[in-house]
């Protein structure tokens, strides 16, 4: 075609000429993406893998079986069965007892003593409910699968290596002696680590869970999204289509944008300040918590509510207005019903987003040790992200596996909320 | 001869303006006849409007437009796109309240009242000036919904049966009935183009508005169906007032008594619909319904 005449030349044949340009183009910048998209793919599944790999062990345990006795002379020698009497006896005697049963043969105090660390200190616990339970077994003799100690746990699962010097391991080779006997004779298991999710923190590895980690981010966010949900929704709603358009609502606007983008920490310090200090407001409380969390959150709730109320198109209002409706009613019969997916997902980032906090957290002591698991929105608790940091801080092996498995739940849920954000933006998307 | 001297005072006017040769300098030749619109008030008028003038911003999109709406009366507007039509139907219910830039100036009288009264609520206004708009919007609800909506807020029926009577009148005299009456529960959004026009005619009407404003109502209907709402335009006119836009010279002879020819943003000419056509006074009229323009 080049060799032809300029002016002979049809459009067609400068398109033509034009195509291979204008193909070759849009191949690069397709390829840019792919590269751009990949890249972004390969440090997620860096992370997810290294997240995975150092946690999905902790999702087991290492259990112990002892053919322990359930004397009555230790639980309940009075033989009134007073569950108050059961309650206090000393079931750790109990374990103890099975443990020299199992080795009659170590004698000193020093042995015995590492002996019984085999077994949690947990374990004591795990009886005395089986008593409670049942008072029956009591005189009777019974195998029992019980929690062994975290060090114990790491060497069955291969983080404490048999092979280097003893000095260099925390467990000496006296117990990895012990500990052979046992898995000689099967008494060892890795079975699924229930603990792991229903208890709160621990000191011991064994016995720490994110059970009251999970309650205290449930009640910071019920009380996060039964504040801010509302607030927003209606200071979206004053703002977009009733507030008068002034020098006033445009300063409104830009401290709300502000407010989106100053320093979560920030929001901490206000509510020591405001919520603790002033009101008198319990410390380490989901309920301080899901205030300073819905002060965060209400501007990314107020933006994204009247985000979707813009997109709704005028002429449903017009449609509204011209047949009569008050400004009341076109607003919550026809723009807010289609206003709301998009409200809902925008306050359902905003949640994920308070669920993944942890600075503003830290202020309000939120980052407390506690063990109980929480009753309500009062109880002092901490939640997800800051047991990760605790945990992430302790320097038992222990704790780095259950580290990243409180990491997985986490991501977990912010997975499922945001899956159900997609779904309902998928859902309702262009009614109109 | 009014349009002669017209013609000659144009001429004149030509040599001063920057126009290319030949060129038919509309601007000037609207200047030219402001003040002969020929009868804007009528004896019995529903809505009246002096001096309205409406402003977009900067832009002046109306200017000083007198006319009257007469009771049981069918008024058609026409002009060339842009000139304004939407612009001043929509000032009579005052829907331009919704538009932020838009400013409406000068009077707008419904039955003597005052529409941009201060104290008037527009709830009732626009209960009583129904509107039926340029682009088809029906709500994106169920067709027996969109019908049903205005008499339910308006309180016009007691109970499901008498709506149910509504809704399906007003899609019959819409002409949309047998299309859809086993679709009721269908989102009037899936409909066709000219069905959703329908719909929202029969949606205006199901509220029994006494003045009728009606945007292009049949631009994208084929013919059967335009018969089908000059025939309820007719049949409205005994107890409603009408006013229609329309870029049908045809359907505006059928159906209106009166026409109003709008260029520009002013109001060129008014009168009976059948003067309009065959011996219009102005040579902007006289252009644009041979043709020759617009
Ligand atoms: N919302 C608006 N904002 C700004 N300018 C507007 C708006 N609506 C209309 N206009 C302007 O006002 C003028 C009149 O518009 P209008 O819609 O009344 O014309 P029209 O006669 O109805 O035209 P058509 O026959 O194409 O519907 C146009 O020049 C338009 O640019
Ligand atoms: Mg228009």
């Amino acid at each position: 075609m080049s060799n032809q005449n300029q002016t002979e030349k049809r459009a067609i044949d400068l398109v033509n000429a034009s195509l291979k340009k204008r193909y070759a183009k849009e191949r690069r910048f397709r390829h840019v993406g792919q590269a751009a998209v990949i890249m972004g793919l390969l440090f997620v599944s860096f992370l997810f893998i290294s997240i995975i790999g150092n946690g999905y062990t902790a999702f087991e345990h290492t259990f112990v079986r002892l053919n322990i006795e359930f004397s009555e002379q230790e639980i309940d020698p009075e033989g009134k069965r007073d569950p108050q009497a059961l309650s206090t006896a000393n079931y750790a005697g109990l374990v103890k007892a099975a443990m020299r049963a199992e080795f009659p043969d170590v004698k000193a105090r020093k042995d015995k003593r590492a002996l019984y660390k085999l077994i949690s200190s947990g374990a004591s616990l795990a009886l005395r409910e089986m008593v409670l339970a049942n008072p029956e077994i009591i005189g009777t003799k019974k195998e029992v699968w019980l929690v062994a100690d975290d060090d114990i746990d790491m060497l069955i699962k291969g983080h404490i290596d048999r092979n280097v010097p003893e000095s260099d391991r925390r467990v000496s080779d006296k117990v990895i002696g012990w500990v052979e006997q046992f898995e000689s004779k099967g008494a060892v298991e890795k079975q699924f680590n229930t603990t792991f999710f229903t208890n709160g923190d621990s000191r011991e590895p064994e016995l720490a869970g994110i059970g009251g980690a999970v309650m205290g981010s449930l009640y910071m966010l019920l009380v996060t999204l039964a504040l801010s949900f509302p607030i927003g929704v209606a200071a979206a709603v004053y703002l977009e289509e009733f507030a008068p358009q002034n020098r006033w609502t445009d300063l409104i606007e830009v401290n709300i944008n502000n407010l989106a983008a100053v320093p979560s920490i920030v929001f901490g310090l206000l509510g020591l300040a405001m919520f603790i200090n002033f009101f008198g407001l319990p410390r380490s409380a989901p309920l301080v918590g899901g205030l300073v969390l819905t002060l965060m959150t209400l501007p990314t709730i107020i933006i994204a509510s009247r985000a979707a109320l813009k997109s709704v198109p005028p002429s449903i209002r017009e449609a509204a207005l011209g047949i009569g409706a008050s400004k009341m009613q076109m607003v919550f019969n026809h723009v807010l019903p289609l206003a709301m997916p998009g409200m809902l997902t925008g306050t359902i980032i905003g949640m994920a987003q308070a669920l993944g906090e942890s600075a503003p957290l830290l202020m309000i002591g939120m980052v407390a040790f506690i063990v109980d698991i929480p009753g309500g929105p009062f109880d002092p608790a901490t939640v997800l992200p800051v047991q990760v940091y605790l945990w992430a801080d302790s320097p038992e092996r222990a704790f780095v596996e259950r580290t990243s498995a409180a990491i997985m739940v986490l991501l977990g849920f912010l997975f499922i909320m945001n899956f159900l954000a997609i779904i309902l933006r998928r859902r309702f998307e262009r009614r109109w | 001869m009014d349009t002669a001297t017209a013609v000659d005072e144009m001429g004149g006017d030509m040599s001063q303006t920057v126009a290319t040769e030949g060129a038919f300098d509309h601007e000037k030749a609207s200047q030219a006849f402001v003040g002969k619109v020929g009868e804007i008030a009528v004896d019995n008028p529903r809505m009246t409007a002096r001096k309205v003038n409406v402003y977009y911003g900067e832009k002046h999109a109306i200017q000083d437009v007198n006319l009257d709406i007469g009771k049981n009366e069918v008024i058609s507007m026409i002009g060339p796109s842009g000139c304004g039509k939407s612009t001043f139907l929509r000032c009579l219910n005052r829907m331009n309240d919704t538009i932020d830039i838009c400013r409406v100036a000068g009077e707008i009288k419904l039955d003597g009242q005052d529409v941009y009264d201060k104290k008037l609520d527009v709830v009732p206004l626009r209960a009583q000036v129904g509107m039926v708009f340029q682009k088809p919007n029906p709500f994106p609800k169920s067709i027996y919904d969109n019908i049903a909506y205005g008499p339910k807020i308006h309180g016009l029926v007691s109970n499901k049966a008498d709506l149910d009577e509504v809704v399906e009148s007003s899609l019959r005299r819409a002409g949309l009935w047998s299309e859809v009456k086993d679709y009721l529960d269908q989102p009037g959004t899936g409909l066709s183009g000219g069905q959703q026009q329908r719909l929202c005619i029969a949606r205006t009407i199901a509220v029994s508005p006494e003045v009728i404003l009606m945007d292009e109502p049949c631009s994208a209907l084929d013919p059967i169906a335009t018969a089908k709402i000059e025939e309820l335009i007719d049949e409205l006119r005994e107890n409603y007032t009408i006013a229609i836009v329309t870029h049908s010279m045809q359907q505006a002879a059928r159906v209106s008594q009166r026409t109003a020819y709008f260029h520009l943003g002013k109001l060129i000419e008014v009168g009976n619909t059948d003067d309009i056509f065959t011996n219009p006074s102005h040579k902007l009229t006289e252009d644009y319904i041979t043709g020759r323009f617009g």
